[in-house]
């Protein structure tokens, strides 16, 4: 065997995100208390949930926008549990917010081209044409159109319904090609045919992508994933498949409650 | 590619009608200097230069969402540098206005390092004290910058001593920075700025180094209150204290307010209301500043866009 070929089977098999002992505390509340966490290559994994768990503060260590107060975060092959959050996107984590955040007061267009300049070097052109080039262009209706909002290119953003901003903000993350999306609720708020067509914008998304899915309604993360952290109180109380999570006794109680004459 | 209607693409794609307004605006201006007296002549370079520190600051309330009041101090730096210069040093006019310009840029860009990171009351607080030491050196270093006395210099060039010979001067730099200022806030890192206006925590999460861009944004903005600082230098050949003040900063943001924030050309319209106004209503009354404080509120009731904010939407609506 060649050193080349065991280089690559050590690269395949080094999972994409590992989490050890992470520890976000806010003063004296441990928002996420000693989580570990192996994500490996190409996973679809759901991370659920009841409220207050700390599933979205488990997203901003990971992302970057409130770093770990403690623990270790390696991401494909980097330790990033102390880099700011631009350069953990530079490296390929891209997400969504659980409240929509985009610019509302720029069109679709330049909200995409925003996102997609974002780790390029004409992001710095002081004097250019503030036109998409032809690639530019090409990536950017793609990712509409797997968002499904490619007829809204010309659209104020704050003139949009709210199901068509959690789209763009779907297509915001795809366009910069990520190596991980981290979607943070994506579904919260919308009608059920808007819910389902952002788990079908979901289900469609490149399978090299490592999804990570943060959702309270246990029917869509489950149709969606392959795989599924439960957190309860800052830690993680279930890993399982979304088969076993169903029956799983300990994530009904978080869920549902302790039945009182148990 | 078709363009969007609207506000951003008004700005944004300089249509042939945007070109035809344009050049018709420059002609018009070019003929004032036969139809003014020499005092008004004197006025409208007045509302140029002061246009260009407007619109300076414009880049940076308007595109970026961060409103300086210490660009007054910059454009006086420059000012006093340029004086300074022809005067004590005895530099020529253009290597002078070269040196102020320089001078704010520098100036602008120690602003910047301190101001980037700080956002909402922050950082027009944070500017404004950084323009009062800037203020308090001039007034008390009174052997290089003649304390409250100020410093005066023969600092335009022979060639531009008429009233209109200086102020066709000015309007042809008006119109280079200008479009300078135009592209910029259109070219790719004009639209960082806005989208850091609109959300930094999503900008930062798509890649970008917020702090590092409003740095850049500020320092530019920084060049362009220089070159009008320089040429204000040239037009009144007497600089002082009251040049780098802090009601110098004012009055470039409430010109920029009047004339529409995030217009940018509305700084022209703003200043030359404010200077007209300011002229006029002092040669019937001592009161003019209570006049003048009189007429912002108004214009923030009835117009809180700005002149040409209101323009805008007027035709727009019409147009619909």
């Amino acid at each position: 065997m060649s050193p080349r070929l065991v280089h690559w089977e050590l690269f395949v098999s080094e999972p994409i995100l590992t989490l050890t002992d992470v520890v976000v505390a806010f003063d004296a509340l441990r928002a996420v208390d000693g989580v570990s966490l192996i994500v490996p290559r190409g996973q679809r994994r759901a991370i659920i949930g009841p409220n207050g768990a700390g599933k979205t503060t488990l997203f901003n260590a990971i992302a970057g926008a409130h770093p770990p107060t403690s623990g270790k975060i390696r991401f494909n092959g980097h330790d990033v549990s102390r880099l700011p959050s631009h350069r953990r996107a530079q490296l390929g984590i891209s997400r969504t917010f659980q409240i929509t955040n985009l610019f509302p007061t720029l069109s679709v267009q330049d909200n995409m081209m925003l996102a997609l300049r974002g780790l390029k070097p004409k992001k710095f052109s002081l004097f250019g044409s503030p036109d998409a080039d032809e690639g530019e262009a090409a990536r950017i209706v793609d990712a509409l159109k797997a968002a499904r909002i490619a007829e809204r290119a010309d659209t104020i953003v704050k003139e949009m319904s709210y199901g068509e901003q959690r789209q763009l903000e779907i297509a915001i993350a795809l366009v910069t090609t990520p190596t991980m999306l981290l979607l943070d609720e994506p579904a919260a708020g919308l009608s059920p045919s808007e819910r389902s067509m952002i788990a079908e914008v979901i289900r469609s998304l490149d399978p090299a992508i490592t999804v990570i899915l943060i959702e309270h309604d246990m029917d869509l993360a489950l149709g969606l994933v392959d795989y599924v952290t439960c957190m309860f109180e800052g830690r993680v109380l279930v890993e399982e498949p979304p088969e076993g999570i169903r029956r799983n006794a300990k994530v009904q109680e978080v869920y549902l409650g302790k039945p009182r004459h148990a | 590619m078709t363009q969007p209607v609207s506000k951003t693409s008004v700005l944004a794609g300089m249509t042939s009608r945007a070109l035809v307004i344009a050049a018709l605006v420059v002609i018009v201006a070019a003929c004032l200097p036969m139809v003014l007296s020499s005092y008004q002549v004197g006025l409208a370079t007045e509302v140029l230069i002061f246009g260009v520190l407007a619109m300076s600051i414009d880049i940076l309330a308007g595109f970026a969402g961060r409103t300086s009041l210490g660009h007054g101090a910059i454009f006086g730096v420059s000012t006093y540098v340029v004086v300074y210069a022809t005067g004590q040093a005895g530099l020529s006019p253009w290597a002078g206005f070269a040196l102020g310009v320089l001078a704010a840029t520098a100036v602008a860009s120690v602003f910047a390092l301190l101001a980037v990171r700080t956002s909402g009351v922050y950082f027009p607080l944070l500017t404004l004290a950084l323009g009062m030491i800037v203020w308090g050196v001039c007034l008390r270093w009174t052997q290089v910058t003649g304390g409250e006395n100020g410093m005066r210099a023969d600092v335009r060039p022979a060639a531009l001593m008429s009233h209109s010979a200086f102020y066709w001067a000015v309007l042809a730099g008006a119109v280079v920075v200008s479009f300078a200022m135009w592209r910029f806030v259109r070219s790719p890192f004009g639209l960082t700025l806005r989208g850091i206006r609109d959300s930094e925590s999503r900008m930062r999460s798509l890649g970008y180094n917020v702090p590092l861009h409003l740095f850049i944004g500020f320092t530019v903005s920084g060049i362009f209150a220089g070159i009008a600082g320089g040429l204000y230098a040239m037009f009144n050949n007497f600089v002082s204290p009251s040049t780098v003040a802090l009601a110098q900063s004012v009055e470039g943001v409430l010109m920029m307010i009047a004339g529409g924030v995030g217009t940018l050309f509305g700084a022209f319209v703003g200043a030359a209301a404010i200077i007209v106004l300011e002229n006029i209503v002092s040669s019937y009354t001592e009161r003019w500043l209570m006049v003048l404080g009189i007429t912002f509120v108004l214009i923030m009731i009835f117009a809180p866009e700005g002149i040409i904010g209101k323009l805008r939407a007027i035709t727009s609506r019409k147009v619909r």
